[in-house]
């Protein structure tokens, strides 16, 4: 009973998350913001689901599973976001002059 | 979950299938598109969990939206890259950019026809399907002799057992597949190593990555091909999993691709359906063909996954990489006569 | 409620209509090979539907073995498809057929560079 409540609490937490990265992906203007949003919220959302997902395993070697899900996705994501934007910064510095960009400002998409 | 909550979420997994897959099709930018098709691979994966087939879930995740993602993704890459190498003469630098858009569609008056002939069909197979009585189908004779076959995943043992002549053939379509797309190399390219040239950096993220995943991913490879026997999980699977291990570990720069020349990557790719067919004919010597006698049943059974899942792996890795090509010459030098 | 194999069915009968359509209408090559596979998953889950439309019951195994074969030959045959595509590209800077762009006093330019 308890461990359902701390489920639906922890899921929903994490839904939420997810909801306000999606909202940065739409919002935000430019490559490297948008992948900020989508690193930083999706992740927690991720280990909120997995936390809530948590309680209602049945035995170490699930929690070990999930666990190992949490982990692998996170350094997938991390890697995968890096190297977006990585890219994304050489293809914006191949298109605005470097005198003309503002410092540590946005530059144009 | 049961009832609304059940049917209700299926509804909405149907109709995110239907929107993602109406995007891939519809969008203008061919990239977009084949993002939109691996999320499409993805609910896809999730409608057949839904469905209760576990195994066809782990494959569609694993190939259709995987490594049929990445293979489209490479694919589309490539063709620009194709495109300016065979530049017509009279256009310049900036050719490529300047182009308009080519209209990528049939004209408005054969849409009509078409909607009309597209929506008919679907019309036609969702009443066959809702028309059929909902039979056992095969599931009795299956599990009847499931004791006999050596493993306990139905699936598994239809697959190398009861069908294993199917397997058998499929091993070997991948492998004329592969030689298809080998054969399509140029003469003057053919040893070269197939793929794409990759800029990642000796002590950057994605090598780090390619020196971290692969035990995991060699771990979680095997485990599939090892768990198959009993729950959800095989040799196509787990294949699946090695051949995206060996190209991340390409990717990364840490391993270059084999030569097509190479005898050792040719031993690796045939080893499998060799194997298999040799098992057969032991089989049809001492009575049927592909015969596998109950008591060693388990045991071959794994000797076979073993060797397919190798060749399996070598070969979705290799069609991925594709032909060898040369690396691009400047635009405006022609190297095809057509 | 309705069933999920019902529901699942009827979206993989939706599935390969749109397919088709994309298919006849799209002239780059590309799209076609995105709308074959569309084809192809839509076919598997009418298949895969059609096998698990008992309530209670486990999905039926042969079908599912069907389907993963089917998965893993139409990943070859687009593999090869890309192949061809791309070779075709390149010796003839085409990214359609010729018939389907008669019509098309510009001839076939090439597409734009993915972004």
């Amino acid at each position: 009973m308890l461990a359902d409540a701390m489920t639906v609490g922890f899921t929903a937490t994490g839904l939420l998350f997810f909801l306000a990265g999606t909202a940065g992906i739409i919002r935000f203007p430019d490559t490297l913001s948008r992948l900020h949003a989508l690193t930083k919220a999706d992740n927690v959302g991720l280990g909120l689901l997995i936390a809530g997902l948590a309680f209602q395993a049945p035995d170490w070697q699930s929690l070990g599973k999930l666990a190992l899900i949490w982990v692998m996705a996170l350094i997938a994501a991390g890697t995968t976001a890096q190297l977006v934007a990585r890219s994304a910064a050489v293809r914006q510095s191949r298109r605005t002059p470097p005198e003309a960009a503002p410092q540590g400002g946005r530059e144009a998409p | 979950m049961t009832g609304y909550a059940a049917t209700g979420f299926d509804l909405v997994l149907a109709a995110l299938i239907l929107a993602t897959a109406g995007l891939a099709i519809s969008v203008r930018d061919l990239f977009a598109a084949v993002v939109f098709f691996i999320v499409y691979g993805i609910f896809v994966a999730l409608a057949w969990l839904r469905l209760g087939a576990i195994d066809v879930a782990l494959t569609e995740a694993a190939l259709g939206a995987g490594l049929t993602g990445v293979l489209l993704i490479g694919a589309v890459a490539r063709l620009a890259r194709n495109l300016v190498e065979r530049r017509p003469e009279g256009s310049g630098e900036g050719g490529l950019l300047a182009a308009p858009p080519v209209s990528r569609a049939a004209s408005p008056a054969a849409r009509i026809p078409a909607m009309l002939g597209s929506a008919g069909i679907s019309a036609v197979l969702g009443w066959a399907f809702l028309a059929q009585p909902a039979d056992e189908g095969l599931r009795g004779p299956v599990a009847a002799n499931l004791a006999s076959s050596g493993v306990t995943n139905p699936v598994t043992a239809v697959l190398l057992n009861f069908r294993g002549w199917d397997t058998l053939l499929e091993s070997v379509v991948l492998l004329a597949a592969l030689t298809g797309v080998w054969a399509l190399a140029r003469d003057e390219d053919w040893g070269l190593r197939p793929g794409l040239r990759q800029h990642a950096r000796a002590a950057g993220v994605l090598a780090t990555f390619g020196r971290l995943l692969p035990p995991f991913g060699l771990l979680l490879g095997v485990y599939l091909v090892w768990v198959g026997a009993s729950r959800p999980g095989g040799a196509f699977q787990g294949g699946t999993v090695l051949a995206a291990v060996w190209l991340l570990v390409m990717m990364a720069g840490l391993m270059a691709p084999p030569r097509v020349t190479s005898p050792r990557i040719r031993a690796v790719l045939i080893a499998g359906p060799l194997l298999f067919l040799a098992i057969g004919l032991a089989g049809a010597l001492a009575g049927t063909f592909l015969a596998l006698p109950p008591a060693v049943a388990k045991w071959v059974i794994l000797l076979i996954e073993s060797g397919l899942t190798l060749s399996i792996a070598a070969t979705l890795a290799l069609l991925v990489l594709g032909p060898p090509q040369s690396p691009a010459t400047p635009a405006g030098h022609t190297r095809d006569r057509p | 409620m309705i069933a999920s194999a019902t529901i699942f069915g009827l979206c993989g009968a939706a599935l390969i209509g749109l397919g088709l359509y994309s298919y006849v209408t799209n002239r780059h090559l590309l799209r076609r090979l995105l709308a074959f596979n569309v084809i192809g998953s839509g076919i598997f889950l009418l298949l895969g539907a059609s096998g698990a439309r008992l309530p209670l019951v486990a999905a039926d195994p042969v079908p599912q073995a069907l389907i993963i074969t089917g998965i893993v030959v139409a990943l070859a045959a687009t593999a090869l498809g890309v192949g061809l595509v791309l070779a075709y590209a390149r010796v003839t800077g085409r990214t359609s057929l010729p018939e389907d762009s008669a019509g098309d006093s510009a001839g076939d330019t090439p597409q734009e560079p993915p972004r």
